[in-house]
């Protein structure tokens, strides 16, 4: 095979990245788990703004990433210390057992 | 990159997704995250997007998963006793992620331009970047710092063990 893949090939994994990352906050319980596949989700649409960018030649698509990693850092550092807290207080990261906040 | 090279990364990137979900042990969830931040940078150095590329490695699959890493050993979880939720939810959220995948792909694919249209040498690189970051999104630019700031206090803020 020769010359390079079509941006379509790329939207088709980043879709697929996304889909299997909605698959793991829905079925997993641990709250760690859930967050790993919330960075998933954010990495597949990465992909698909990197992608979009190379396809129109301009690196605004990239700027976007580049605030999206540093959204994800931030996200990551309060999102770990709120399951921190949350272990400390109930002894568990299992998101089954902390139903306080919902129906 | 060529379509041989970008199918074979391709299927590594969604097995080791595959992983990070499906792996009953945590830390091996955060080491399949690592190895799918890895491969997507390969993608996105495929996609002359060195900086991200680069980024991705450093910020992601070194500070990221480096911190949930040690989340996951500090809290000393161990494997899951039930894994998943119940068949049910298991296969209604499969069924709904895979027609969620297709309705991105018919709504992005429409009238897509072609990923190979000839682009400067420069692009992608840390200058180009830089020279958008500096002038267009500089405002943007500069709240993130302030939301980073915030998010470092609020996090040790929370983490903080309280005297009791």
């Amino acid at each position: 095979m020769t010359g390079t893949a079509p941006l379509s090939w790329y939207l088709v994994l980043s879709a697929l990245l996304f889909a299997i990352g909605t698959v793991g906050v829905l079925v997993r319980r641990s709250l760690i788990v859930i967050f790993m596949a919330i960075e998933l989700l954010l990495n597949a649409v990465n992909l698909t703004f990197v992608a979009f960018a190379r396809a129109h030649g301009t690196v605004d698509g990239q700027v976007i990433v580049f605030f999206v990693i540093t959204v994800a850092a931030a996200e990551a550092a309060v999102g770990l210390a709120i399951i921190l807290a949350l272990f400390r207080l109930r002894g568990t990261t299992n998101a089954d057992e902390v139903t306080t906040l919902r129906w | 990159m060529s379509p041989l090279a970008f199918l074979v990364v391709a299927a590594l990137t969604v097995v080791a997704a595959l992983t990070v979900v499906l792996h009953r042990n945590p830390v091996h969830s955060a080491l399949a995250l690592v190895t799918t931040m890895c491969l997507l940078a390969v993608l996105f150095l495929g996609l002359d997007a060195q900086l991200i590329g680069f980024l991705q490695v450093i910020v992601y699959a070194g500070a990221i998963v480096v911190l949930f890493l040690f989340v996951i050993m500090l809290l000393n979880l161990e494997r899951e006793r039930r894994g998943l939720a119940t068949p049910v939810v298991v296969g209604t959220a499969t069924t709904g992620a895979a027609g969620l995948a297709v309705l991105i792909v018919r709504g992005l694919a429409g009238g897509a331009p072609p990923a190979d249209a000839p682009v400067e040498a420069r692009f992608g690189g840390v200058a180009a970047v830089a020279e958008r970051l500096f002038t267009a999104y500089l405002l943007p630019f500069e709240l993130t710092s302030l939301l980073l700031l915030v998010a470092v206090v609020g996090a040790v803020a929370i983490a903080k063990r309280r005297p009791s």
